[in-house]
């Protein structure tokens, strides 16, 4: 009888892979924890290694919690040296949002041109384009908003009787929010054009038009992957530094007025690395505050755009 | 109920683009092998009683020849099934209905095609007002990733909706036979259903655009039989209002459903295989199943072919 030597066959076809490929594989996992330890451990040791230095900031520095989260002056020139976080949070702040304004409305617009609308071999020509806008060393752009956009921003502000400094947060968000845009329309556009044909048929189908398939239907379709690349962006633009030194310049001050000088975050730590502070001193310790304070906010981010997509998902499985 | 447009009249009164010369034989229907004399370019639709008609429609994908020349006229509140072999374009000739070929890239048509006497393919027809009232539901279920209420109410929604739109949608959901099972998650996604309530959620989300024709593209392949039973059992209640055409795979579905039947069958192979489909036959479902003129129909539906 066949039946009862099948099994037999089926034992050994089945008994498992050979010893050096279970081998391979315990090497395989091995290697890829190994990977992840180092990330995790990276991440841990810097972390270890701002929280240190801050907590030194606060005890050599003497300056007080409340201060530090209130305060509005940075002075490490005079006996009792004085620092509030405030200004530069405000100035992280206004590049965000200012350069937010410019990119995520230009950006989501191109990706939804560029998905819905362009013709086949324009896209094929235009999606790289706009990615080498990418590829510029951002100090590129600092000197764009420098010898370009300020000059033109002061000419044509002048006659009426705008002053615009030469280093002012304007010209900052253009500059970060023209730079930031490809991340917005590169990561919106693979999204929406990801989103399945059947949809869109099932739109145009019941009488919509490119319009309405467009934005009622593929745009909320992909939404948790277009809001994605929408903190990403802003991600970028809280991180950028030089093209806003350029740009904007390191006064740390918190005004309304769009057209004068703002320190940022990452603005100040460049300022205080390039400067004369001594090693151990107050103004070399408030690099680490300052840099955990910019890890928190930016880890915040992540968060948040991971229970977006989070919360998008359960909503529509 | 909300009354719909009578459309009747429209055929006469409706300029059309073709011109008007007098009525040419027996052109547009029942012809058991593809109507084709080249050199008759313009034919007017013939009876008023025919909502979509075709006459020597071909249609391309970029260069390939997926249909030739394609004679038929789908009659009013009927249902018309359409079947043949995969892959001889039934697909193809019921998108060209509601103008879904202009989305793909390459593909164009030849000859002529009318919807209620008005040129469909001229460049003057307006694609989204032809969808709105040729409505389509396709092979798979696509519902939208909304809840079940919006995905009846979107589509009545763009095209300017002014009544009560909770009425308009349980309505729809009646029609569609799904209401019993829904009415008490509206506000759940659509993509939580099952497949068979998903595809009968799109029936209703079409029924809700109220269109005069409905074409389904195998609507039932996706569907175990007490679904297709409903689903089908819906058709034959949709008939005295609406214009139903349906691809179907199912022979016995055919049988059930249809009141016409076309055939479509590949002709021969072209040198890199290619096979074109062409009009086999085209009578009404109890002839063509009892009584087949058509030899290549007879071999198709008897299982000789497919
Ligand atoms: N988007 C397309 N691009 C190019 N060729 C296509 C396209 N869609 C269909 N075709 C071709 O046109 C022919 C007819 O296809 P169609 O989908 O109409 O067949 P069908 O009869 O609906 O088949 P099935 O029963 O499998 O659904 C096939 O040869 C197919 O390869
Ligand atoms: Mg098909």
């Amino acid at each position: 009888m066949t039946n009862k030597t099948e099994p037999e066959t089926n034992r050994s076809a089945w008994s498992g892979p050979s010893r050096l490929r279970s081998a391979q594989g315990a090497v395989t996992a091995l290697v890829l924890f190994g990977c992840a330890l180092i990330t995790i451990v990276t991440t841990f040791l810097i972390l270890g290694v701002l929280g240190g230095e801050t907590i030194s900031f606060f005890r050599v520095s003497k300056i007080g919690l409340i201060e530090f989260f209130s305060g509005t002056e940075i002075d490490f020139k005079s006996a009792r040296p004085r620092f509030g976080l405030p200004p530069l949070i405000w100035g992280t702040f206004v590049i965000a949002v200012g350069a937010s304004l410019v990119a995520l409305p230009i950006g989501l617009l191109s990706a939804i041109f560029l998905s819905e609308y362009a013709p086949e071999r324009l896209r094929r020509v235009l999606k790289p384009t706009l990615e080498l806008l990418a590829g510029i060393p951002t100090i590129v752009y600092g000197y764009l908003a420098l010898t370009v956009i300020t000059p033109w921003l002061q000419s044509v502000l002048a006659p009426l009787g705008i002053r615009v400094e030469q280093f002012n947060a304007f010209s900052g968000c253009v500059v970060v929010g023209i730079m930031i845009v490809p991340l917005v329309s590169s990561l919106s556009e693979d999204v929406l054009s990801a989103a399945p044909r059947s949809l869109r048929e099932a739109g145009y189908a019941l009488g919509a038009t490119k319009f309405e398939v467009a934005t009622r239907i593929v745009l909320p379709a992909s939404f948790s992957g277009v809001a994605a690349s929408f903190i990403l962006a802003i991600s970028r633009a809280i991180g950028e530094t030089m093209a806003v030194v350029l740009a904007a310049g390191s006064l740390a001050q918190i005004k309304l007025n769009p057209f004068t000088s703002i320190e940022t975050m990452t603005a100040y730590i460049v300022a205080v690395t390039n400067g004369e502070a001594s090693y151990g001193s107050p103004e070399y310790l408030s690099l680490f505050a300052v840099g955990i304070t910019l890890f928190f906010m930016t880890l915040c981010l992540n968060m948040l755009s991971g229970a977006v997509i989070r919360r998008y998902r359960e909503a529509t499985p | 109920m909300i009354p719909k447009p009578t459309v009747g009249g429209d055929a006469e009164t409706t300029p059309r683009t073709q011109a008007q010369s007098s009525p040419t034989g027996d052109v547009a229907s029942s012809k058991t092998s593809p109507a084709g004399d080249p050199a008759e370019s313009i034919a007017p639709p013939r009876s008023t009683d025919a909502v979509l008609e075709t006459h020597n429609l071909s249609v391309y994908y970029t260069n390939l020849l997926a249909l030739r020349e394609i004679t038929i006229a789908i009659p009013r509140n009927r249902i018309t099934a359409l079947i043949g072999p995969s892959g001889c374009g039934k697909s193809t000739l019921l998108r060209c209905f509601n103008r879904m070929n202009d989305l793909i890239p390459g593909a164009r048509s030849e000859g002529h095609l009318w919807f209620e006497g008005v040129d469909i393919a001229a460049s003057s027809t307006d694609p989204v007002t032809l969808r709105r009232r040729i409505g389509m539901v396709f092979q798979r279920p696509n519902p939208f990733p909304k809840t079940i209420y919006q995905n009846v109410a979107w589509g009545a929604r763009i095209n300017g909706y002014q009544g009560d739109m909770d009425e308009l949608v349980e309505r729809s959901l009646r029609r569609a036979a799904l209401w019993d099972e829904v009415k008490g998650k509206l506000r759940k996604s659509g993509l939580e259903l099952s497949g068979g309530q998903q595809q009968r959620l799109c029936i209703a989300r079409t029924l809700a655009v109220e269109p005069e024709v409905i074409l389904m593209d195998e609507p039932c392949s996706a569907l175990d039989p007490v679904s297709t039973a409903r689903v089908e059992d819906l058709m034959d209640d949709l008939k005295d209002e609406y214009t139903i055409v349906i691809v179907t795979h199912n022979m016995q579905q055919a049988r059930r459903v249809s009141d016409m039947t076309a055939c479509l069958m590949p002709d021969e192979a072209s040198a890199d295989g290619h096979r074109t489909g062409v009009l086999a036959e085209f009578s009404p479902t109890d002839r063509l199943f009892t009584n087949p003129k058509d030899p290549r129909t007879e071999a198709y539906i008897t299982g000789r072919i497919g």
